[in-house]
């Protein structure tokens, strides 16, 4: 169980560094991507401005307030509320979000499926989970959005924050073939029976 | 009483900001109560950051959930009341539209079907208003749920035959629960239909996840698989953020409504950790938030 502090964009290999049960902290800078945001850019293959080359992306639609851009928050966007959606929705892209834009993380809520294992085998990625509904928190350690692209599709705009001491999250996913979701799933599946058994379902 | 709807609107707007950032006591006090009762050390850490949030949420005036839901407003007018009700249904559209503008939230509505959002978390059918009746003299009740979407979509409806009985009513609860994993945001309230038809069936489930902790099923057939259920989840492994451990819900909840001789539906509609809601009384006296 090794606590990680990483300066995004990382490399293949601090990707596969990383195993579950190990903490992560990213610092920098992370983009916020969602349903619509993906069905844009790998069903109707619309091209994005920013480059996601070796980044983390959290599944996101952030609350914000429309600014005049200034140096901070040069987006015309300052943060109100950000926080992370059920990951599980957006399964069927990450595998083109890794083999076509190099994302090596991704931040979410509710674990991914085989899939994404497979990729993250494959091109050297790692699932982070973060609390999901502690928004509130998740706020804080994001200062700033620097920048936004295909804002029509507000709030599932393709989002660049600025972050500052962005965990602890849990590695609950890994290129290694680990899944703690799975784990989980497997584990309340042989409980299944039992459970039934007890309340006269059997 | 005569309703004022300029009040009604004014409500409206408050309630839902309100319900976005204060969590309601009996939830905080569940999140005590899941704390003790948890033994998995992931589990426990994960309450711990969900208790914080909600420190946070206080203390820098936030949103508690990036979710601002789809908004569903549940109004209750009691006797001797004179109200205009397509101007009050007017009224709380309106003061949805100004909660979101000059907040201002993120609009999470969405047409279904072109999937356009007008940005002011209203669209065809949304809000959801609700409106019913009781005995309570000059009073109207309103409450405000932004209902969050990752947990409705854990939402099911099974159109059992009596043949299946009372088991297979379980049976689904445990399976969906199963199901839903940590894609809900556990700890949950599992809302539980029983009975009805397909509809009534569904909508009793939401009354039943959006019920505050601490009440209990007015039938008491419903009450007593309520209090079996609320033990099985538990003994799942599921636990929070579907990470392990003991508390993978708060409670299960069951509501009950009379069904035809051939039927024997079941839906379940989940509540997750940030099981907010707000309410609001109007009396001749004044304006109190519960």
């Amino acid at each position: 169980m090794t606590h990680h502090i990483l300066d995004m964009p990382i490399a293949e290999e601090q990707a596969r560094a990383l195993r579950v049960g190990d903490t992560v902290t990213l610092e920098k800078t992370l983009f916020g991507i969602r349903d619509a945001t993906l069905i844009a850019m790998f069903d109707r293959g619309r091209p994005t401005r920013l480059n996601l080359k070796g980044h983390a992306v959290v599944h996101t639609a952030p609350n914000v307030r429309k600014i005049d851009p200034r140096p901070a928050n040069s987006s015309g966007y300052e943060p109100l509320c950000i926080g992370t959606t059920t990951s599980m929705r957006m399964e069927r892209f990450t595998r083109p979000l890794m083999q076509r834009d190099g994302v090596r993380l991704i931040i979410g809520k509710g674990g991914m499926g085989q899939a994404t294992l497979d990729a993250f085998k494959e091109f050297g990625g790692a699932y982070l989970a973060v609390v999901g509904g502690a928004a509130a928190l998740e706020t804080t350690w994001i200062p700033e959005i620097e920048d936004v692209d295909m804002d029509d599709l507000h709030p599932e705009s393709l989002w660049k924050f600025r972050i500052q001491g962005f965990g602890p999250l849990l590695v609950t996913m890994d290129s290694h073939g680990d899944s703690l979701h799975a784990k989980v799933n497997a584990e309340a599946e042989a409980r299944r029976a039992a459970v039934l058994a007890s309340i006269g379902s059997a | 009483m005569q309703l004022d709807l300029k009040e009604v609107e004014e409500l409206a707007k408050t309630l839902y900001v309100r319900a976005l950032k204060l969590l309601p006591n009996d939830i905080k006090q569940g999140f005590e109560r899941l704390l003790m009762e948890e033994t998995d050390a992931t589990g426990k850490a994960i309450l711990d950051t969900m208790v914080e949030n909600i420190a946070v949420a206080e203390r820098t005036k936030n949103l508690l959930c990036q979710d601002t839901g789809i908004p569903i407003y549940n109004v209750v007018i009691g006797r001797n009341v004179e109200f205009d009700g397509a101007g009050m249904k007017e009224a709380i559209r309106r003061g949805c539209e100004r909660a979101t503008k000059e907040h201002p939230l993120r609009s999470s509505v969405v047409h279904p079907i072109t999937r356009k959002n007008e940005q002011t978390s209203c669209g065809p059918g949304v809000p959801l208003i609700n409106v019913d009746f009781d005995e309570r003299e000059e009073t109207v009740e309103i409450e405000m749920i932004p209902k969050g979407s990752g947990s409705e979509n854990g939402s099911f409806l099974q159109m059992l035959i009596p043949a299946d009985g009372v088991a297979a009513v379980k049976r689904f609860v445990i399976d969906k629960v199963i199901e839903c994993g940590g894609r809900v945001c556990p700890p949950t309230i599992v809302g539980v239909g029983i009975g009805g038809t397909s509809d009534l069936c569904m909508h009793l489930a939401k009354v039943a996840a959006t019920r505050p902790l601490g009440t209990t099923c007015d039938d008491m057939e419903g009450a007593k698989i309520e209090e079996q259920l609320s033990e099985a989840v538990n003994q799942l492994g599921i636990g929070p953020q579907g990470l392990g451990g003991r508390a993978t819900s708060f409670r299960v909840h069951v509501e009950v409504a009379a069904t035809h001789i051939t039927m024997n539906p079941v839906a379940v509609n989940i509540q997750c950790h940030s099981a907010r809601r707000a309410v609001a009384i109007i009396t001749p006296g004044g304006i109190a938030f519960e």
